[in-house]
């Protein structure tokens, strides 16, 4: 456990945006306004498949206030690329064909044109008016379906490839890989215990507050800014400069605070539409969607197929597991099946494992990543089979998880051992936790628990640091902040300087300001931009340091810096200078005093947590009811504990309404049927309790401050544990997701058909 | 030795072996040595000079940052992966 003692790390100073947060002066997408702006608008597609035959923009380009009009056709054609800028790599033809469609429409909300206008009225006036000839072809909208041999084929090109070779056949299977150690027969001939269950979850979206934004301005000599609401600024560059063809150097993108993403807001979907009809016009374009657009057109996460098979002696140990998992990718190839396949049973010490997996095209959104992405759906099928194999056993479900735990040196279901992990240390947390602990008494009430395993990611990182005058320094780097990480690098550059909190100014810079950062995803921020922003104030110490020796007319090495920001010399004992003090004199003792740094960090340190969840059943209604809920989780170190409690209620409030409201609904034609938040039900504070947290802190041994990303974890156990109470409170096994009223009636009533 | 884990299927370049020993002081050289080995796999793996768009190759359970350049240790594990963004696998 984390025993380090620090000055600022592990306190909990008020944000530094805090402010402008709670008066509305925060700066967001919506808010930009530029001389001569115009407004675009997007026309949808209404089905769910089909050929265009024609667009015909011409009568809407002559209206009053019109000023262009685009569509597929005026973005340039792409060869295959694959990024890796997000948690999930994606192809940019494909990014580029889904911000126009190309040919075909692949779901109900594709976009087909767009224009640019004088008023945003004006603009959504004209997109009635662009005439589109449609072809209409049959929609295929579940992944099993889409995988049958005579299903509709949305590429009539594309054929399976299986980790680098096609297997020549087409087919809406784009991927199909496999994990696979030991022998799983020889795992399930030695068990006592064999269960096995078919799961299906629906597609979610993250409901993100703030919708998608952009604003593009393109100068006569081709120059492009462009301002949005993006998980990643140098990410936003690199698609805007592939997708339009444009020089990287030619792109500059200001990222705008962010009213959430968690996952969602990595890749583009109107800054590329923004440009092109910024070039057309040469005016500043503004383009924002409402939330319908929100939900009908951006990357939701995918519902899926899961089959989890596993095996345990009598006396509870895990013999072996096996699991076949098909997500739908949505219209384009890319689900996060590859995170769910490789984290399914990460948390348990296991022999024999075989895990197949499949990432399948359907008609519906190109998916996205969405916290933690593919891995919530899969601990939910395989948490709820762990459940059932320590029920069968007689352990305790948490004595089981500790019984078959991973610790460092295990190795993980797709091949890598561990390193120092803190799995066991949160189990046996939970277990000994307040709530754990208390009795729960009443009828049709039942207790679950549920694990969850993030692997946590790494990345590039850039940050720059200028000593003020006055004592205080200016931070700067390039990750934009969701869940509090400019506070945490801001403290840690005090922790090294020896100064508070409220004297380090962070900003987040735009792409020609600050060095190449990575996406704000796979919990890496305070990871890598913390490190990195570790390195830099390390160097303002160094220059500090020298100035100091200068100043003293002694030797640098003779010059001690104290963890106060004091400053002493071994050759003046009787004198002592601080840290303001030598800044104050920065230019008259050689210029100014600043330090940077970049990285390229690996060592994310693994993150497990162990959710405990109450709840209360209504029979008649199918109504489940959270009563408690506490989350425990492994943070390494946590560098602002508030931020990383709210980081754990907030990904255990976006599972629970996974768990128990949230479905995309589709017509038989595969039409959206419930884009709006009246119609998608998220849950809100009258729906749930105050989320109790638990932070253990086993530090990760290659980050300076022993840090494990936070964000992911949280929402991964809350399904399976609420599904695992529900079984304990009335006695039946949910097998889909959301186990909403009806279906928790229907398995009561013994007629889940689903 | 490095010892390389090898992809369930991928295994038929390899008689069904899990996992191989090759030397090599970075990717490059170890992926050398498994096509001089086992025919067919450079090509697998690789799309010209870099890893091939969707595997990440793991050393010691970090993504190699450097493609082909990354380090490999005398006692390294290698493992090839699907891609996911990010960094360590």
């Amino acid at each position: 456990m984390s025993e380090k003692k620090y000055r600022v790390v592990g306190t909990r100073p008020i944000r530094h945006d805090g402010t402008d947060k709670v008066t509305g002066d925060a700066r967001y997408g919506a808010d930009i306004k530029l001389p001569g702006m115009l407004y675009g608008r997007i026309l949808r597609s209404p089905h769910a498949h089909a050929r265009i035959r024609s667009i015909d923009t011409t009568e809407a380009e002559a209206m009053d206030g019109v000023r262009a009009a685009v569509a597929g056709r005026d973005l340039p054609e792409l060869a295959d690329h694959v990024s890796d800028i997000g948690e999930v790599p994606f192809n940019l033809r494909d990014a580029s064909h889904n911000i126009l469609a190309t040919g075909k429409v692949l779901y109900h909300g594709h976009a087909v044109a767009a224009v640019a206008a004088t008023t945003a009225h004006r603009a959504e006036e004209a997109i009635k008016r662009i005439k589109v000839d449609y072809e209409v072809l049959e929609p295929v909208l579940d992944a099993r379906s889409a995988m049958q041999d005579d299903a509709p084929l949305l590429d009539p090109t594309r054929k399976t490839r299986g980790l680098g070779e096609e297997d020549g056949k087409t087919s809406n299977i784009a991927e199909h890989f496999r994990h696979e150690r030991g022998d799983v027969e020889i795992g399930f001939a030695d068990a006592d215990v064999v269960i096995e269950r078919e799961f299906t979850t629906s597609t979610v979206h993250q409901g993100y507050i703030e919708p998608h934004n952009a604003t593009a301005a393109v100068s006569p000599d081709g120059r492009t800014t462009v301002w949005c609401s993006t998980q990643g600024a140098f990410g936003v560059r690199e698609q805007i400069a592939e997708i339009c063809k444009i020089p990287i150097s030619k792109v500059k993108v200001v990222p705008m605070e962010i009213g959430g993403g968690f996952g969602g807001k990595i890749t583009v979907y109107l800054e590329p539409i923004a440009v092109l009809l910024s070039r057309k016009t040469r005016r500043p374009v503004k383009m924002t969607m409402s939330r319908t657009e929100v939900l009908m057109a951006t990357g939701p996460t995918p519902a899926s197929y899961i089959r989890v098979k596993m095996g345990a002696t009598k006396d509870g140990t895990l013999t072996t597991a096996e699991a076949y998992l098909a997500y739908e990718a949505g219209a384009f190839p890319g689900s996060p099946v590859s995170l769910g396949a490789g984290a399914i049973f990460a948390p348990y010490r296991l022999e024999h494992v075989r895990v197949d997996a499949y990432d399948v095209v359907v008609s519906k959104p190109k998916t996205n990543a969405y916290r933690a992405p593919g891995v919530t759906n899969a601990a939910f099928a395989a948490e709820t089979i762990v459940d059932e194999i320590a029920d069968a056993v007689g352990l305790d479900p948490l004595e089981f998880r500790k019984k078959n735990g991973v610790k460092e040196g295990d190795r993980r279901v797709d091949g890598p051992v561990f390193p120092r992990i803190g799995c066991l240390e949160v189990v046996e947390a939970a277990a000994e936790s307040d709530h754990y602990r208390t009795p729960l008494e009443g009828l049709n009430r039942g207790r679950g628990v549920a694990s969850g395993f993030w692997f946590n990611f790494g990345g590039p990182a850039a940050a720059f640091i200028n000593a003020n005058e006055d004592g205080t320094v200016r931070l700067v780097e390039g990750s934009t902040d969701i869940g509090g990480t400019r506070a945490a690098c801001a403290m840690i550059v005090a922790e090294v300087l020896g100064i508070a909190a409220e004297d380090v100014n962070p900003i987040v810079a735009d792409t020609d300001s600050i060095g190449y950062t990575g996406i704000t995803g796979g919990s890496s921020v305070a990871h890598k931009t913390g490190w990195v922003s570790h390195l830099a104030a390390e160097e303002v110490k160094q220059r500090v340091i020298e100035r100091a020796a200068k100043m003293w007319e002694v030797d640098v090495e003779d010059v001690e810096y104290h963890d106060d920001a004091t400053i002493t010399s071994r050759s003046k004992p009787d004198e002592t200078l601080t840290f303001k003090e030598v800044v104050a004199q920065a230019n008259s003792t050689g210029g100014p005093i600043s330090g940077e740094a970049t990285i390229n960090a690996g060592g994310a340190g693994p993150s497990f947590g162990t959710h405990v969840v109450d709840v209360e059943v209504d029979p008649e209604t199918g109504k489940v009811q959270i009563l408690r809920y506490t989350c425990v989780q492994d943070a390494g170190k946590a560098i602002h504990p508030s931020y990383v409690e709210g980081q754990m209620q907030g990904g255990v409030v976006q599972g629970i309404g996974w768990a128990l409201n949230e479905e995309y609904v589709y017509d038989d034609d595969g039409r959206l049927m419930n884009a709006s938040f009246l119609d998608y039900r998220m849950p809100t504070t009258l729906d749930l309790p105050m989320v109790e947290t638990i932070i253990v802190e086993v530090p990760n041994p290659a980050h300076p401050y022993g840090v494990r990303g936070v964000g992911e974890t949280p929402i991964i156990p809350p399904p399976a544990a609420v599904a695992n109470a529900i079984y304990d409170a009335v006695g039946v096994r949910m097998e889909h997701l959301p186990m909403s009223p009806p279906h928790v009636l229907a398995a009561i009533l013994g007629a889940d058909k689903t | 030795m490095a010892t390389v884990y090898i992809p369930p299927m991928m295994r038929k370049f390899t008689d069904g072996a899990d996992n191989v020993e090759v030397a090599g002081g970075n990717l490059r050289q170890i992926v050398d040595g498994l096509e001089e080995r086992f025919p067919g796999t450079r090509e697998w793996l690789c799309d010209g000079n870099r890893i091939r768009p969707g595997i990440a190759a793991a050393i010691d359970g970090e993504t190699a940052r450097m493609g082909l350049l990354e380090q490999v240790g005398p006692d390294s594990e290698v493992h090839f992966l699907p891609a996911i963004g990010g960094g360590s696998v």
